[in-house]
């Protein structure tokens, strides 16, 4: 995990941190885990609406289909155009190269939506129970 | 209770109760009376012998050994009988749809090689395992566009087959799509109203060609128009045309559909026919229906398999593509073997007599006092007259003269009383082209 940086998540493990104030979005380690080999990445169009924990984007693996839900609400500024190619980044290196798109987000208050890394690590031991 | 539901009287009330419907009849009161079945009393059974004098009797009625100029999307060509006897074999004939697909490799090598043709004789990059017939393939390239653009507006030019479109309305009744149609003006789509109203909220653009008049329009201007509005062009085409006529690929049609029935297929009264699609590579994810794909094994050998079924209902469930989970595999079969026996210079051969016997048979016809041969477009296998006293009077005498004349556009055109759609195949000799104009020339002096 890239360290410094404050993670948040999502119940439907979607991760997110603060670039200065820009928010960078993709899936955790539980959730591209559980999609096994990642084939397609069905990325949003930059300039798009997205609001928070609605479906913004998609993943395929070679049986299964997930979709991808915003973190937050705001404008998505940028996806990452690598993963056209190489989806696989996402397996690979989820939160970094593997992230999924930047989101400009509309109200910060929505973080207090989120769990954080400590909320989500018990969260997750939650699931394995 | 009939003994084929188990549900007793007290199951019925129970789940009637669940989902808050007071009655049988109350669960079905969408349903309209006409849609309905008179009486479900269905009388006691006969014999094998008696149901088949009935069925036989019943059968009689059909005119069967008429000489054919009929058409309007269905044309009367000769199959080979290899088509049959390959596509017979019980390995495809007893196999529907296949549910574990890679047990099958026959069955999916076949479909393999029936998209690769589809894909050569269209013109475009990749092409489904089919679809039900040339109307739903139609319906579905505009769900796919509407999916491709987020845009629900689509342009219908009314060279399209009145059958395909009146699918299309049926299938998306109850749907918020946006339909603006446009009317053919001598024999091609009307290029004025189309630049008015093709704009950037249109999702795409339905075309048809040769279109249901029978004239050629090669749409290639139109196309420009719409991919400069962010709209994709839809083209339903006639598979045995594209021997001699551009194809959707060179025309820059971005999703091309057909009605498959002429590539080895008997005529018959409702199906099953075949629908083909075929679109550009970029789009393939957000095409409908089953594709094959061919790879490697784990030993290196060549293999099929069902690819990209992400797309598809048994996996992304209400959100799939389309709730297409099959294909008319052996229509698709029969395609594929018949394609293969007439191969590229086949084709164009065929094409080329078809053209040529249709020309033969509209110059005959315009020589008979009274009837007047449309010639504002060039025509391919179809061409329409108009004749002096409506048609569908005509085609009644006509069929007693052992002729089936052609199709009568006043069952979709209103107004259209006196035209007659009429189509030619390679089946039609000489002979029969000129008995048919000299019987058509009696009724109409009579």
């Amino acid at each position: 995990m890239a360290n410094e940086e404050e993670f948040f998540f999502t119940k439907e493990h979607e991760w997110v941190y603060f670039d200065d104030n820009v928010a960078v979005v993709g899936i955790a380690e539980y959730a591209q885990n559980a999609l096994g080999d990642i084939t397609y990445a069905e990325l949003p169009e930059v300039g798009a609406d997205v609001e928070q924990f609605e479906q913004f984007a998609s993943v395929e693996s070679v049986k299964a289909a997930s979709d991808i839900f915003a973190p937050l609400s705001g404008k998505i500024i940028e996806v990452n155009k690598k993963l056209e190619a190489n989806p696989e980044l996402i397996n690979k290196f989820c939160y970094e190269k593997g992230w999924i798109a930047k989101i400009q987000p509309s109200d910060l208050n929505e973080k207090n939506n989120l769990m954080s890394q400590e909320e989500y690590e018990q969260f997750l031991e939650g699931l394995d129970s | 209770m009939s003994s084929f539901i188990s549900n007793t009287h007290a199951d019925v009330e129970s789940m009637l109760k669940v989902i808050g419907a007071h009655s049988i009849d109350d669960l079905f009161a969408d349903i309209k009376p006409r849609h309905a079945p008179k009486s479900f009393n269905i009388p006691s059974g006969r014999s094998e012998f008696e149901v088949m004098e009935h069925l036989y009797r019943v059968a009689a009625h059909n005119a069967v050994h008429l000489t054919s100029f009929l058409g309007a999307g269905y044309y009367d060509h000769y199959v080979p009988a290899a088509v049959n006897a390959l596509a017979s074999r019980s390995e495809f004939y007893t196999a529907y749809t296949p549910y574990q697909p890679e047990c099958s490799q026959g069955t999916l090598q076949a479909l393999f090689e029936y998209q690769s043709l589809i894909c050569a004789l269209t013109d475009m990059n990749i092409a489904n395992a089919s679809l039900y017939d040339g109307g739903t393939a139609l319906y579905e390239a505009m769900m796919m566009a509407i999916r491709i653009t987020g845009k629900k507006k689509i342009v219908m030019d009314g060279g399209v087959s009145p059958i395909y479109r009146t699918i299309i309305r049926s299938y998306t009744s109850n749907l918020d799509i946006e339909f603006q149609e446009t009317p053919v003006v001598h024999g091609r789509s009307d290029r004025e109203q189309i630049v008015k109203i093709l704009d950037n909220k249109t999702g795409a653009i339905i075309l048809q060609n040769p279109n249901f008049f029978g004239a050629i329009d090669y749409h290639q201007d139109i196309v420009d128009l719409a991919h400069a509005q962010g709209a994709l062009v839809i083209e339903s085409v006639y598979p045995i045309s594209l021997g001699l006529l551009k194809t959707p690929g060179e025309v820059g049609v971005d999703i091309a559909t057909g009605e498959g029935q002429s590539l080895g297929l008997p005529l018959n009264f409702g199906g099953p026919y075949l629908g083909f699609m075929a679109t550009r590579k970029e789009y393939v994810r957000k095409m409908p229906g089953r594709i094959v794909g061919e790879t490697t094994d784990t030993q290196g050998r060549r293999c099929f398999v069902n690819t990209l079924q992400v797309r598809e209902q048994h996996i992304r469930r209400e959100k799939a593509n389309s709730n297409i989970c099959t294909n008319v595999a052996l229509c698709a079969i029969q395609a594929a073997i018949y394609m293969s026996l007439l191969g590229r210079k086949g084709l164009k051969d065929l094409a080329t007599v078809i053209f040529q016997k249709a020309e033969f048979a509209r110059q005959e016809l315009g020589k008979i006092k009274g009837v007047e041969v449309k010639r504002s477009s060039p025509t391919f296998n179809e061409f329409t007259v108009c004749l002096p006293v409506p048609a569908i009077e005509v085609i009644a005498k006509m069929a007693k003269k052992g002729f089936a004349a052609g199709f009568p556009l006043v069952r979709y055109y209103p107004g259209m009383d006196n035209y007659l759609l009429v189509a030619v195949t390679e089946k039609r000799t000489r002979e029969e082209i000129v008995a048919f104009k000299e019987a058509l020339e009696e009724v109409l002096c009579s």
